[in-house]
């Protein structure tokens, strides 16, 4: 049974390399011409390596791209004291920060974000450069330009982290850091600051988008491979010229669900979930912070906010023994992740925060934070 | 009728896993079949279930029949692996059955259709995949934990606060490796998704005046822009291997938190920094 499956390719054939359809400038600028074949690409797919299109869009794109690259890797080099080793002990926690509040829009100096500025600027040159290669190789090739569109869906939402919002909320300061874990700190430390970006509604949308993208690539790709044997994956046929491929595909999901897509029709749902992910998560970005403060009070104000049962007779706050005994004077001495507090640029401990009162945001109501609580 | 043109010479009866000819018949565009009925059985009594729990306000403080608001939560942790009474959790243990019942029927009668077109299984796989990620939040996850409440309640927006709470409870969820893994499978699907939608209709909506481009236009773009052109059939395999690690992984991001991990998430990463090859 398992060799009508079609998950991997049997048989390879291997004729003259494709040298791909002529362009303007094609022959110019294709480089790798030959186009090797690798064995382990053709189990899966085309085995063809190459021709690659590298006009001076996409020189200058790489150029700028590699700029951000080095920019970005250097100064976490520097951040550890130019020691490689520690470069890349720590490379998962290392971080090109955006600057301080305080600086604002202004061009920060040196040390204080200015590194980040430029390689944020190089990374958006070399992206919006990419942008317009794959709108162009679509228009010289006399295709449709849908690829690039979808791209500038991406860019989009990578522009309102790191452009837009920051501008409207008038500090660089809001930006994105670029890092492994510290982008993944960043993500937390705004959900929490804007008061649980679940109940954003356009997360929930770009959510719904991003989990239907998985559902329609994994019921459009085990479709297609299921009615392989009768050539559906030849897609541009079975649009042209349906054959008893593209009828199967839709008979199939008509008695599974009573409704289906057809053969083109598939790619435009698969467009414009992949699309809307990106695009309403944007707007979600963009809208917390210049427009809503703290998700969580504006499902409250509307009535999303559902009421839980107390599961606990008193609030629980587990307190450590001996936490509150002493006054709290500052970091531990034992190093809870050894190396990473001991560089430069650590700041001072925490000043001891026993009363705090936190005014809250559009709410006639102080916070206070009660350091007996839970005893 | 609810029959595409070309539909009848597709509707043969024989081929079924279950049943013979009992259920062997459509309704409107639906086939029925054995699992057809059972999967309406487990799905008009599942969902009954939460209209009277939402009835009632099981899992609220209160009852409500706001749609963000309902939730059918499941029991007290106290109750560990037992059965809970009705109003206490039991609804959410019935409605888990059901639900259970209702997705399992759905891939066998996606199984039976598959069979009765002469198609591959691909689909039923996949979608066992997705149930499989289900079974492992509410049954496999609970049952190593020892407490049905370990489940996550039913409700728009209990279920995110769920996933909130049991996040924090590891600190920080996204220093976990397997959610780390699972989320770049999620945006490489929606990628890899932006891309193929996109290369198909760009090449069967070419240009103004120009006629329907073919796979050597589909292939010269995507070498051209990348140096690699997977491929018509590639592009499929890929897919589904990329959506269906999306669902795997995030089911074992969620399993290893708590059976295998109980401290916070970023302390894991401790043993990176701990290796004796730093020198």
């Amino acid at each position: 049974m398992a060799e009508f499956q079609n998950l991997l390719t049997p048989i390879q054939v291997h004729g003259p390399p494709d040298p791909g359809v002529e362009s303007e400038h094609s022959d110019k600028n294709r480089i790798f011409k030959p186009g090797g074949m690798n064995y382990l690409l053709g189990k899966i797919g085309d085995a063809q390596i190459g021709p690659f299109y590298l006009g001076w869009l996409g020189i200058l794109s790489l150029l700028f791209g590699f700029a951000a690259f080095e920019i970005i890797g250097f100064s976490m080099l520097a951040s550890v004291n130019w020691d490689v080793v520690e470069f890349i002990r720590q490379l998962p926690w290392l971080s090109l920060d955006p600057p301080p509040p305080e600086v604002g829009l202004s061009i920060p100096a040196y040390g204080q974000g200015a590194m980040w500025l430029l390689a944020g600027f190089f990374l958006t040159v070399s992206i919006l450069l990419w942008w317009y290669r794959m709108y162009r190789r679509a228009k010289q090739l006399k295709m449709g330009t849908h690829v690039a569109w979808a791209f500038a869906s991406a860019i989009f939402l990578y522009l309102v982290l790191g452009f837009f919002r920051p501008i409207l909320m008038g500090s660089w300061g809001e930006a994105v850091p670029f890092g492994i874990l510290s982008h993944l700190d960043w993500t937390a430390a705004f959900s929490l600051r804007y008061g649980n970006l679940f109940y954003n509604p356009f997360h929930m949308l770009s959510i719904v988008f991003l989990y239907g993208s998985a559902l329609l690539f994994a019921m459009h790709a085990a479709t297609i491979l299921a009615t392989a044997k009768m050539g559906g994956e030849r897609e541009i046929d079975q649009i042209t010229d349906p054959g008893t491929a593209a009828e199967r595909t839709m008979i199939f999901w008509r008695w599974t669900m009573g409704f289906n897509a057809n053969m083109e029709s598939i790619h435009r749902w698969a467009w414009w979930f992949a699309v809307l992910t990106t695009f309403t998560g944007g707007i979600g970005i963009l809208i917390t912070g210049p427009v809503v403060d703290n998700w969580y009070l504006w499902g409250q104000k509307h009535g999303l906010v559902p009421q839980y049962p107390d599961v606990y007779e008193q609030p629980l706050v587990p307190v450590q023994p001996g936490e509150l005994d002493a006054p709290y004077l500052g970091a531990p001495s034992s190093d809870p992740l050894p190396g990473i507090g001991t560089m430069e640029g650590t700041g001072p401990a925490p000043e001891m925060m026993m009363d705090v009162s936190i005014p809250v945001p559009g709410l006639d109501q102080v916070l206070t934070y009660d350091a007996e609580m839970g005893r | 009728m609810a029959m595409l043109s070309f539909e009848k010479k597709y509707r043969v009866r024989g081929g079924t896993l279950l049943g013979g000819d009992l259920f062997d018949f459509w309704v409107g565009p639906f086939y029925v079949g054995f699992f057809g009925v059972t999967t309406i059985f487990f799905s008009l009594l599942g969902t009954a279930l939460l209209v009277w729990g939402a009835a009632i306000g099981e899992g609220l403080a209160g009852q409500t029949w706001n749609l963000w608001q309902i939730s059918i939560a499941p029991p007290p942790l106290e109750y560990g692996l037992a059965i809970a009474p009705l109003y206490e959790g039991g609804l959410w243990q019935i409605v888990t059955f059901c639900a259970i019942g209702a997705f399992v029927s759905w891939v066998l009668r996606q199984a039976e259709i598959s069979r009765k077109l002469g198609m591959g299984y691909h689909v039923p796989v996949a979608y066992s995949v997705a149930v499989l990620a289900y079974v492992t939040l509410v049954v496999i996850r609970p049952l190593l934990l020892g407490a049905w409440g370990h489940g996550f309640p039913y409700g728009i927006i209990s279920h995110l606060d769920w996933v909130s709470n049991v996040g924090y409870q590891y600190l920080h969820f996204h220093y976990n490796p397997a959610h780390m893994i699972a989320i770049t499978f999620f945006f490489t699907t929606c990628l890899a998704l932006a891309m193929h939608g996109g290369l198909i209709l760009s090449v069967t909506n070419p240009q103004k005046g120009e006629s329907v481009k073919t796979s050597e236009h589909e292939n010269t773009y995507f070498r051209d822009a990348l140096g690699y052109s997977i491929g018509a059939i590639g592009i499929h395999r890929l897919g589904l291997f990329l959506a269906l690690n999306a669902g795997l992984w995030s089911a074992i991001c969620i399993v290893i938190s708590g059976p295998f991990w109980t401290r916070g998430w970023p302390e894991w990463w401790n043993w990176w920094l701990n290796l004796p090859i730093w020198f």
